[in-house]
């Protein structure tokens, strides 16, 4: 990582220099005091203060003066050498930064050195300026010890095949799937357990596909329909169903590390972020194909596009690479902009790849074949983007960022905006040439000024006329276009350089943009001139020659089914990964996803309709000793619903959910501003501010409700494609001793009361609603026994009969 | 603590030696140790516990514990490092103090009597002069990453001794500069986070740890629904033999039910002795407020927590120095002493490792005649107890207390050495995230092996 100490830094610049095999240039003659001294103060000067118009990474160079390395400083730009050694009065740079030189305007422009600052650079060049950043260091060669050759035989780096698999017992497997699992359970000699029950199954069928659980009427119909084709109707039905792209919308927005705030020691709010949340919940109720869903979020606002809604789309996409954490109060914009970068590679390779390439950052990766140098290759794409994450100055934000304006569709908005910009501009101009009369100068020949005062006057009235028309035109309500979070390609795009050991101001050789040779052999695409080519990385990425981002695909979309997954770290595909339970299986589910144009719902609805998940959770003495872990799928793992699900379920059954989709955030209402500083709405967020869906509730990093928090909501700084899930005194003492919960639990002892009129009716529907069983008759006898002894009050004793269920075991697991 | 009888109580002892590890993390079936249970340390340990009393807001070092005589000769005088600025002495005296002769200032009379106790750090530094960044570097080592707080790190490293309590508690934390994210866990499982007791500025005399009361409940009724949860979670258990997560669920609701108690017990202060009270001034308004937090923090490290945290804000005085550094340090002054008085006592100042300081210091220079400005290049930090040595001091500043100079100790630094008090080698103590080993240190950290006792 990267240490701010500067002496830190000169020490391991110093540590470097054999790295780099130095044979020619200063640093071998430069006194390490000297050295010290110019990576301590003059090299940050530098960078902080001028980089960012005289250096190789200016978006365009001034002057034709670069200012970082050691013959641009010498040589000089359009007025010349900018230093002359040991005579810092004579040295251009000293005139300007202290504006003393005749023509050339004081620099830097809007932040002028300080004193300090200026006696440092001037005590520099009276040394000689000892500089030890020759561009021969930019073509000495990084050296590296990878092999690729052997890097990729390894298993995931290699295309997915697929096999025929070979079973003993004929007549089980009702699909492919079932095949390749009876295939690998055969292979450890064991069998699946046996079919789950209807209503077992109808449970976990509706919990999976859309986060909450059947009504006791549609488990009603279902376990009475006898077609054959039953479950495929409910599984289609369901998959059609808004509920869904909330469901997996939301396993998405896990991996992408959803939130809708900087997080970090600022914590600035994200007020457009709910944009993205309502394009992957749509992407995924429209069923768009995954390799789509990823061109669009790394490179939507490069793709080509029908029309301004689906141009707009695309922009919110790309609100993905937007969306990390912040340090916000950050001095160093290079050091902010690298640790952005650094973020975005993070991202991207992780959440669609499972492969970590930002381990490489300041050294080769140790355990994967990803070079240091491939890191900076990849970092180019990035350093040539713009992230657009909109927060406003002050309150210790150093780094200001703007937003995206979306384009509209609706003419009448397009119209208003551009008429009220034509008239502004109108009159800005007439105002302008008025002004100019104006103030214009008394002529001296007398002949004219009679008509020269006349006309000066009138200019005067229509000053005040027009600047008054101003003022009201500025405070006309127009319309005002959507923004949002995202990406746009930097206006001088070009590949960044080697860092060493990650220090980003320790520049290397070039790296040229590309992809990891570890997974493509073929060259890299080239880059149009002027683009950052995001978007061939992109293609490169959803490409069905991309050995992972398929398998990954597919890996996460059977986690989401059966608790695991095949690989069960699902983020991590490299050497410190594990290795898939079944090989033949994952393969099997890649290809078929690339076959079925990448389309998720396919892929749910073929592993639902497989016998495998149709199994029982039920323990099964022969199959639990040779596999304990259940690795290789021969019964349905027992899991814990997420917060979401146990937090909808409660509203739900309490008739208090509100189903209708959220719209924008209440992050939006209280705009852009640190939070971390507003302990009222701190309050309101931590309780959980509103009854939609969990989906639609503000995600704040450090902020999680508490609810959320305790059942083991993703950390929303982090990439997280698999929740913790644990056990803790806290969930106990929620659901026991919560007002809220309470609360909700007298809001479905109102609806028994209301739906059921007696007593045995009520608690079976008690318990359909809740757990989707009747009760059994000594269940029956203790809550009874239990109602009568805890209090007279009716509605009292159902509501702690029902909060029992909300805290029973039973209530938020799936068989 | 009640001793409960109940028809799952026999099945719940007999169970409790193997059952606890199936509670916390379910999904991670092959770690089926119990995250609670206290764990081997990497070698004998010198600390037990921590009390960490985190001063938020930067305490000025030259005016408490880092004595500058050049500061006084140089009054009003500017530096090299800052020709705008004038020097300023501290307003405040300073004298040797104990056998050891430690210098500290008249602002902490009380502390000053167990000066034999203190190891002074007067050599630390940080990274930036800014709060949110060192707050956090402070409690986790890093600010550019989310990171596990160092108190989850303990946790996760040494379980806790008390199963009827979380392992890691901090007291009143500030909800800005960094927020939860000081007390979060990061990747590790979320069980090792800080347990938060009140939030910052809520009086401490009614507060808790959330949901830890039923208000309409009385204990009794609530044991009759707990029973008839318990039924509902056995009946589900039996039916599906081998289900380590419903045992979890089970175990997980007598636990919280101990609990209920449990926390009220240490909580409760009222049966300490009215002299103990007066001691660590609570009554008085001056010193109550973080008088009770210095008495929970003991007795939380006697109840077995781990990791105990307590907050005093706040230090940022850019001005009215004399007034405010005054206060602060009459707030935490006694109740300090009371607290390391308390401890010896006890005998449990050997093993509790007691830290003190911010997240940096101040500038020896004036500013706005009566204040002074951040300085992350210089400031200091106290221990006692736990295995450090008493009555001394490591590490300088130059003159005028502007940057360390020697024995220098930066937070990572801190942080391997309070891990290696614990009996934890920082380079040890790894969580495999993301495909790498992460730590406490990341690649940093020195252990100060010049201040062990």
């Amino acid at each position: 990582m990267i240490r701010r100490n500067p002496s830190v830094t000169a020490f391991v610049y110093l540590t470097a220099g054999w790295l780099f095999s130095l044979t020619t240039g200063w640093s071998e003659e430069i006194p390490p005091n000297q050295l010290a001294f110019f990576e301590k103060h003059v090299r940050p000067l530098l960078a902080n203060h001028c980089y960012s118009c005289h250096s190789d990474d200016a978006s365009s160079l001034k002057a034709n003066l670069r200012l970082d390395t050691s013959e641009g400083i010498l040589n000089g730009g359009n007025s010349g050498p900018a230093i002359i050694p040991r005579k810092p009065n004579e040295s251009l740079i000293i005139q300007v930064v202290t504006g003393s030189h005749a023509d050339l305007k004081k620099m830097p422009p809007k932040m002028p050195l300080t004193k300090t600052e200026v006696s440092l650079l001037r005590k520099w060049i009276t040394m000689g300026a000892p500089d030890p950043r020759t561009t021969k260091l930019a073509q000495t060669e990084v050296q590296s010890s990878i092999d690729y050759e052997a890097g990729r035989t390894f298993w995931a780096f290699q295309a997915p095949k697929r096999s025929q698999p070979e079973v003993k017992d004929k007549k089980w497997a009702r699909t492919a799937i079932d095949r390749y699992v009876l295939a690998g359970l055969e292979g450890i000699k064991a069998r699946p357990v046996r079919d789950a029950r209807p209503a077992t199954l109808l449970r976990r069928a509706y919990y999976d596909l859309t986060g909450l659980p059947p009504t006791p009427e549609q488990m009603k119909t279902f376990v009475e329909d006898e077609r054959p084709d039953a479950f495929a109707r409910v599984v289609d039905e369901l998959l059609a169903s808004p509920q869904f792209g909330e469901r997996w919308g939301r396993h998405w927005m896990d991996v992408a590390r959803y939130a809708e705030s900087t997080g970090m020691e600022r914590n600035f709010t994200y007020p457009t972020a709910w944009r993205y949340r309502d394009y992957v919940i749509k992407s995924l109720n429209e069923d768009k194909p995954f390799n789509q869903f990823v061109r669009e979020q790394i490179a939507g606002d490069l793709l080509p596009a029908k029309n301004a809604e689906l141009e707009s789309e695309q922009l919110v996409a790309t609100a993905f690479l937007a969306m990390g954490p912040k340090s916000l109060n950050e001095r160093n914009k290079e050091i902010f902009n690298m640790d952005i970068v650094d973020e975005q590679i993070d991202v991207t390779t992780r959440a669609f790849m499972g492969l970590t390439v930002s381990c490489a950052r300041c050294h080769d990766h140790k355990f994967d074949p990803i070079s240091q140098m491939d890191y900076y290759s990849m970092a180019g794409f990035f350093t040539s983007t713009k992230t657009h994450y909109g927060t406003g100055g002050g309150n210790g934000n150093r780094q200001v960022s703007t937003l995206i304006p979306l384009s509209t569709n609706d003419p009448s908005k397009q119209e208003a905006i551009a008429a009220h910009k034509q008239q502004m501009k109108k009159l800005q101009s007439d105002l302008a040439k008025a002004q100019k009369i104006a103030k214009s100068k008394r002529p001296n020949d007398q002949n004219v000024i009679d008509v020269w005062m006349e006309k000066r006057d009138e200019a005067r009235e229509q000053v005040t006329l027009m600047q008054k028309r101003l003022k009201n035109l500025r405070g006309k309500k127009v319309p005002k276009l959507d923004q949002t979070m995202g990406v746009s390609d930097h206006a001088a795009p070009k590949d960044t350089h080697f860092r060493m050991r990650g220090d980003v101001a320790q520049r290397g050789p070039v790296a040229r943009r590309g992809f990891l040779p570890v997974i493509s052999k073929n060259p890299f695409p080239a880059i149009p001139e002027k683009q950052s080519g995001r978007i061939e990385l992109a293609n490169w990425i959803a490409s069905e020659d991309n050995p992972l981002t398929a398998r990954v695909t597919a890996n996460r979309v059977w986690k989401h089914l059966f608790g695991e997954g095949i690989v069960r770290t699902v983020d991590n595909f490299g050497k410190t990964g594990e290795r898939p339970s079944n090989s033949a299986l994952l393969d099997y589910l890649a290809t078929r996803l690339v076959e079925q144009k990448w389309s998720i719902k396919s892929m749910v609805r073929e592993i639902m309709l497989s016998r495998t998940y149709q199994l029982s959770s039920e323990y099964e003495d022969e199959l639990y000793h040779s596999d304990p872990d259940n690795r290789l799928f021969g019964r349905m793992h027992h899991r814990r619903l997420d917060a979401e699900a146990i937090r909808d379920t409660i509203l739900f059954v309490s008739g208090q959910l509100d189903l209708r989709p959220g719209k924008g955030s209440v992050l939006q209402e209280i705009g852009n501003t640190n939070i971390g500083q507003n302990t009222r709405i701190q309050a309101e967020l931590r309780s959980g501010p509103n009854k939609k869906r969990a989906v639609y509730q503000p995600v704040v990093r450090n902020l999680a409700p508490d609810f959320m928090k305790t059942f083991d909501f993703a950390e929303s700084s982090i990439i997280v494609g698999r929740r913790d899930i644990t056990t803790v005194p806290t969930q106990a003492l929620l659901l026991m001793n919560s007002k809220a919960i309470n609360n909700h639990a007298g809001r479905l002892a109102e609806r028994i009361l209301k739906e059921a009129d007696d007593r045995s009716e009520r608690l079976k529907r008690a318990f359909n609603l809740t757990l989707c069983r009747e009760p059994h008759s000594a269940e029956r006898e203790q809550f009874f026994a239990f109602m009568n002894e805890i209090s007279d009050d009716e509605l009292e004793q159902w509501t702690l009969a029902c909060q029992t269920l909300f805290a029973s075991a039973e209530f938020r697991y799936l068989e | 603590m009640h001793t409960i009888h109940t028809p799952s109580r026999r099945h719940l002892l007999k169970s409790l030696s193997a059952g606890f590890g199936y509670m916390a993390f379910s999904g991670i079936s092959a770690q089926a140790n119990n995250p609670m249970a206290p764990r081997q340390s990497h070698f004998p340990a010198r600390a037990k516990r921590v009390i960490f009393a985190c001063m938020r807001g930067g305490p000025s070092h030259v005016d408490t514990f880092d004595y500058k005589p050049a500061l006084s000769r140089d009054n009003g005088k500017t530096t090299a490092q800052s020709r705008n600025r004038k020097l300023m002495e501290s307003p405040w005296c300073f004298s040797q103090h104990g056998q050891s002769g430690l210098w500290i200032s008249e602002l902490f009379p009380h502390l000053a009597k167990h000066a034999d106790n203190l190891c002074v750090l007067n050599g630390m530094y940080a990274d930036v002069p800014s709060h949110p960044e060192c707050f956090l570097q402070l409690h986790t080592g890093s600010f550019q990453f989310v990171r596990p707080s160092m108190g989850a790190w303990v946790s996760y490293g040494l379980g806790t001794e008390n199963e009827n309590l979380p392992g890691f508690i901090t007291i009143s934390p500030p909800n800005r500069v960094g927020g939860a994210q000081n007390y979060g866990s990061a990747f590790l499982p979320a069980f090792y986070q800080g347990t938060r007791i009140g939030n910052f500025g809520q009086s401490l005399k009614d507060v808790s740890i959330d949901n830890l009361k039923n208000t309409g409940l009385s204990r009794s009724q609530q044991r009759k629904q707990l029973d008839l949860v318990q039924h509902m979670n056995h009946d589900l258990q039996q039916r599906r033999e081998h289900n380590q997560q419903i045992e979890g669920v089970i175990e997980s609701y007598e636990l919280a039910f101990r609990m209920q108690s449990a926390v009220p017990e240490v909580m409760n202060i009222d049966n300490e002795d009215p002299k103990t009270l007066a001691d660590y001034g609570i009554g008085d308004q001056a010193t109550d407020n973080f008088g009770r937090q210095c008495l929970l923090a003991r007795r939380y490290a006697e109840a077995g927590v781990r990791f105990i945290e307590i907050t005093h804000a706040n230090w940022d005085q850019h001005g009215s120095l004399r007034a405010k550094l005054e206060s602060n340090c009459t707030a935490v002054d006694q109740p300090l002493a009371a607290l390391l008085r308390d401890l010896k006592q006890r005998g449990m100042l050997e093993d509790t490792l007691v830290v003190w300081g911010g997240e940096f210091g101040r500038t020896p220079h004036v500013k706005k005649e009566d204040g002074r400005d951040h300085n992350s290049s210089g400031f200091t930090f106290w221990m006692a107890g736990g295995g450090v040595k008493g009555g001394m001091t490591h590490g300088a500043t130059d003159e005028h207390g502007i940057s360390a100079v020697e024995g220098r100790v930066h937070f990572h630094d801190l942080h391997a050495t309070i891990l290696h008090l614990l009996g934890l080698d920082h380079e040890r103590l790894t969580y495999n995230y993301a495909g790498r080993d992460f730590r406490l240190t990341d690649v940093y950290g020195h252990v100060i092996r010049d201040i062990m006792a």
